[in-house]
């Protein structure tokens, strides 16, 4: 299939409240040729003068629909994060460019080591896509996911996630602000041991996706070579910001 | 193609003649690789050169001994954002050069952690490319590509290669990681070079 990244027109057919602070747009893009799990695109507006602005977003969705679904955080003084969280309604057009980025992306079976994927905050999205393209694919390839979250309000794709796990994917949930009723541990910044204690050990040689922010993807993939991770099997992807 | 956005007004409305299409100022300096950041000791780093003839080695020492500069340029990141008028300090690759011979016209870059990145020579040379040390009148901390990190301003951020190692000229030009990936061979911000 043909999934070299190109310009297409998405309409908005359903726009939703994710998070405390994120949206889910659900977009139907008629020309989209599909796109792996872990991708991206640069989504592009344009103001009556001209006046274009472009920004990255990961696609939680993946696979050959025409229907590709973003979650976007707002970040309070951004200049694109606010409109899509905010402005854009049902019905709205903009433009995507993508799918993007060959290298962040999960594909089944094509790998047979384990696959260890943690995420800070909104960089969950493109790993939950793999974590759904996995439990479609049934493949035997264990896989878990560690998602570190300030509170529980801000738990991207909850529900699916909760689905997942109910399906057996391993997820670990580290609140670093407040955690909810019932969670033992007292809410705190994921460490070096806790990291650890999460992940598939090293010895097991798992391929480990990070994604998050900058200084959550840095402190994490510095502690995953440190315990012997081989450098070479730690992709990362960072989504700017503190 | 492009439409108007409704409702999208853009805050940023500056247009600095100086921003290539689709970037954004940015102040502060974003970091983006594709992997852990290596560990790369001071005292063990040099620079490496392989031709179809030679190869040619530099401790930091000895390429400082060639010529330190002082450049200000633009840095455009493939990711949209544009940093205006930062600070240099590191050797041009011109000065390097003269002390190499090939018949070569591109090189594969590489560096620490196995990244690599193609680049003609015809983009390294004539002024147009440095081995970087500091930045904004600092080291280069490790995030940044320190020790050193290549600087080919005039092309997207990807093509300064991080926690450089050295090159490999090439009589035909060939893609390295990014390039492999999706990204474009060349990567001309200002004809928006970005993808394949
Ligand atoms: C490959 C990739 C995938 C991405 N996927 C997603 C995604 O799925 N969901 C999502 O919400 N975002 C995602 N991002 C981040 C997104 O591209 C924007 O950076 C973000 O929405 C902020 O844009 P803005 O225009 O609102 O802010 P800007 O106007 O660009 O920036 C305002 C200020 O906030 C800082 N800033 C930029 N990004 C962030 C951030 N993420 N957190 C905190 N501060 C920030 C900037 O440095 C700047 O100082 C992704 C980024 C990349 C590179």
């Amino acid at each position: 299939m043909n999934r070299r990244p190109a310009w297409h027109v998405a309409t908005v057919v359903e726009s939703r409240p994710e998070t405390t602070t994120a949206r889910r747009l659900e977009l139907e893009v008629p020309t989209w040729p599909g796109n792996d799990a872990g991708a991206h695109v640069d989504v592009r507006l344009t103001a009556p003068d001209g006046y274009q602005a472009s920004r990255s977003y990961s696609l939680a969705s993946s696979g050959d629909g025409t229907r590709v679904t973003l979650a976007v955080d707002e970040i309070p003084d951004g200049e694109v994060s606010p409109f899509l969280v905010h402005d854009l309604r049902v019905g709205d057009r903009i433009e995507l460019h993508g799918p993007l980025g060959a290298f962040f992306v999960w594909r089944p079976s094509d790998d047979p080591a384990p696959v260890q994927l943690i995420a800070g905050g909104s960089g969950v999205v493109p790993l939950y896509a793999m974590a759904a393209a996995h439990a479609r694919s049934g493949e035997a390839t264990p896989l878990r996911l560690l998602y570190s979250v300030r509170s529980p309000g801000d738990v991207f794709f909850r529900p699916e996630l909760e689905a997942l796990a109910d399906r057996g994917l391993p997820l670990d949930l580290v609140y670093t602000r407040t955690a909810p009723p019932g969670v033992s541990a007292p809410p705190g910044r994921l460490t070096a041991e806790g990291l650890r204690r999460a992940v598939f050990p090293a010895a097991q040689r798992p391929r480990v996706y990070v994604c998050g922010p900058t200084p959550f993807v840095e402190a994490v993939a510095g502690w995953l070579v440190d315990d012997g991770h081989d450098p070479a099997a730690v992709r990362t992807e960072r989504f700017g910001g503190a | 193609m492009s439409f108007i956005t409704r409702g999208f007004s853009g805050r940023r409305r500056e247009r600095d003649p100086r921003l290539p299409p689709g970037q954004t100022l940015v102040a502060d300096w974003p970091v983006l690789s594709a992997g852990p950041t290596p560990t790369v000791a001071d005292d063990a780093w040099e620079f490496v050169i392989g031709t179809e003839n030679d190869v040619h080695r530099w401790t930091r020492a000895e390429l400082e001994a060639l010529g330190v500069e002082d450049v200000t340029v633009d840095i455009h990141c493939v990711t949209h954002w544009t940093k205006l008028d930062m600070a240099w300090r590191g050797v041009s690759l011109d000065r390097v050069f003269a002390e190499v011979e090939t018949a070569h016209r591109f090189a594969m870059v590489h560096s620490f952690g196995g990244y690599t990145t193609n680049v003609a020579l015809d983009d390294l040379l004539g002024g147009k490319s440095w081995i970087a040390f500091e930045a904004e009148g600092a080291p280069l901390t490790a995030e940044h590509g320190g020790p050193a990190r290549l600087l080919v301003p005039h092309l997207y951020f990807w093509k300064s290669a991080k926690w450089v190692q050295g090159l490999v000229t090439m009589p035909r030009d060939s893609p390295g990681f990014w390039e492999q990936n999706g990204y474009h061979p060349h990567g001309d911000p200002w004809r928006e070079e970005r993808y394949e």
